[in-house]
């Protein structure tokens, strides 16, 4: 456990020690507080059956940079290590494979939700500004960021794949960002749902994240989709520690 | 310390190391000497249990650094060739995280840290960042990382590569106090390191171990007698002091290298025993004026030669 908290310290600390995560920071701040202004704009127009948590969470303007993050966020990770040569020297020492998976998965999971953290403060603000509810209730708030959590913890796994299993920074982020984008597209079948079957349609509704939102930012929790985030984190992880592993295997 | 019986590893169809045993006993410093390319680093990287073996068993204080990899690992201190260090860590910083990953206790990593900073000359520069130093003081972090727990055993990969002579020697001398306190595997291929630093030598050549004894013992082994020649220095007619010296009792060949103002240079190749005390007698008797004799030693490098030659013989018979 001592070890497991050495490795995520150093984990969190080189993300903050470079320019990285302030940059990341910035610029999502900057995207996602124009996407705030845009709601509450939209809202100032005319009654909508919409809250404002609601508007916030289902926009392109956060769900292009809420995608874009997870390249940027994952493919150092591993690549970095093994370009440098510094997984030699963490390896050399009595640490576990699985010790360093678990820490560097939770390092980027605990500097994702240090990136949306700052977001709350806009529903905050609205609050006392115009001394109106940003949602109907509680769980809307707790609904959004919960899936965001979610979200974040299949795709940071994902990235985390990609990233042990080659050096290239670069081919790692270009791997992640097809891979998420494969499975965040999956719930844009349901666009074509006069083609596609029964079975698919439900499929791709109960898949996409985009659909998931919509539910979770209004407060409706599906056990479902709770289920299928940790299991595929799980799964991801897992076959992480075995690309990192990899290079044990005895040919 | 070290036991290593029948190791073999492959990268794909090539063997890198090829069926080797050795081992090296508590408070030695051995060193693994051979060209580029002769499994020096691979052997290294094996008994630090980062890479598997192919075949063979290696023990690392008693424990199999497969079976048991993070045992074996909590008692090594290894400085892989190149000292790949994080840039964005400041010394302190990147010591305090490796004790602590090594398993030092909280309430002592800042002595050691401070040990370690003190021994290795980098007080001056605990809260630069790694990403600034220069190559020399990179190469003194990764040699504080590898002896900040006290490991008993010390694997240290070209330790003095790529640096100046003013490092190199530094880095000599600290690795020279260091042998005191710990067990010490050092590879090279710079000669002269290996024969200052190391009570032994293991020779290597495309993967096999080819040599192996203290540098006297390997200038015996290649046929070679240690005291590789004598130069004598004289005040005497060139032609008298070549016919004196070969009737010395001892003397294989003479040679005159040089004649001017009245002294003569000899160089001479001894026989079967050591014919310096008769060469001396010789010189006064003849009422000459000696001003040097000096026994030139068979360099290391010759040695190295003369095996790696073998070496690559045999192989060569293998294939045929």
């Amino acid at each position: 456990m001592r070890m497991l908290w050495n490795l995520w310290k150093r984990e969190v600390a080189s993300a903050f020690q470079t320019p990285m995560a302030w940059v990341i920071l910035f610029f999502l701040l900057l995207v996602t507080g124009f996407n705030f202004y845009a709601g509450v704009t939209m809202l100032n127009h005319g009654p909508s059956e919409v809250t404002v948590v609601e508007s916030f969470f289902n926009t392109v303007f956060f769900w292009f940079p809420f995608l874009l993050l997870f390249p940027i966020l994952t493919m150092r990770l591993y690549s970095e290590e093994y370009r440098s040569g510094t997984v030699e020297t963490l390896m050399t020492a009595p640490v576990r494979d699985a010790q360093v998976v678990l820490a560097k998965f939770l390092g980027v999971l605990f500097l994702y939700c240090v990136l949306w953290l700052p977001t709350a403060l806009y529903f905050v603000i609205f609050q006392i500004y115009t001394r109106h509810e940003a949602a109907g209730a509680a769980g809307a708030y707790a609904g959004s960021y919960l899936l965001l959590l979610l979200i974040g913890m299949f795709f940071l796994s994902l990235g985390g794949l990609c990233s042990s299993t080659t050096r290239h920074q670069m081919t790692a982020a270009v791997m992640t960002l097809a891979a998420v984008a494969l499975f965040f597209m999956t719930g844009l079948l349901s666009f074509l749902s006069g083609h596609v079957g029964p079975f698919m349609q439900t499929l791709s509704v109960t898949a996409s994240p985009i659909e998931q939102m919509t539910q979770f930012s209004r407060g409706i929790i599906d056990t479902r989709t709770i289920v299928w985030y940790l299991v595929m984190t799980a799964l991801c992880l897992f076959l992480t520690l075995h690309a990192f592993q990899s290079r044990r295997w005895k040919k | 310390m070290i036991s290593v019986q029948r190791l073999t590893k492959r990268y794909g169809q090539t063997e890198a190391v090829k069926n080797i045993s050795f081992s090296v006993n508590k408070g030695e410093v051995v060193g693994f000497l051979g060209p580029n390319g002769a499994g020096k680093s691979t052997t290294m990287r094996i008994l630090c249990g980062y890479l598997p073996a192919d075949a063979g068993e290696v023990r690392v204080a008693g424990f199999d650094v497969f079976g048991d990899s993070v045992k074996a690992r909590s008692r090594i201190g290894y400085m892989p060739e190149n000292v790949p260090l994080y840039p964005e860590m400041r010394v302190y910083e990147y010591l305090s995280y490796r004790a602590a990953l090594k398993g030092v206790r909280a309430r002592q990593t800042e002595e050691k840290v401070e040990d370690a900073l003190l021994l290795c000359g980098l007080s001056g520069v605990r809260r630069k960042l790694i990403g600034t130093l220069s190559k020399g003081y990179r190469q003194r972090v990764g040699l504080a990382d590898a002896l900040i727990n006290e490991p008993d055993i010390l694997i240290l990969d070209e330790p003095t590569i790529g640096l100046d002579p003013g490092q190199i020697r530094e880095v000599r001398e600290l690795i020279r106090g260091l042998a005191t306190r710990h067990t010490i595997l050092i590879s090279s291929h710079i000669l002269s390191e290996v024969e200052m630093t190391c009570s032994r030598v293991l020779i290597l050549d495309k993967g096999r171990i080819v040599a192996s004894g203290t540098p006297a013992e390997l200038g015996e082994r290649a046929g070679l007698p240690l005291t590789g020649s004598l130069r004598v220095e004289l005040k005497a007619p060139p032609a008298e002091a070549l016919e004196v010296l070969r009737g010395v009792n001892g003397t294989g060949s003479v040679q005159i290298v040089r004649s001017d103002g009245g002294w003569t240079e000899l160089e001479i190749v001894p026989g079967e025993q050591d014919p310096r005390e008769e060469l001396f007698r010789a010189v006064v008797a003849q009422g000459w004026t000696l001003r040097e004799l000096a026994s030139r030693r068979l360099s290391l490098e010759e040695i190295f030669a003369s095996f790696v030659k073998t070496g690559g013989n045999t192989s060569g018979e293998e294939k045929s």
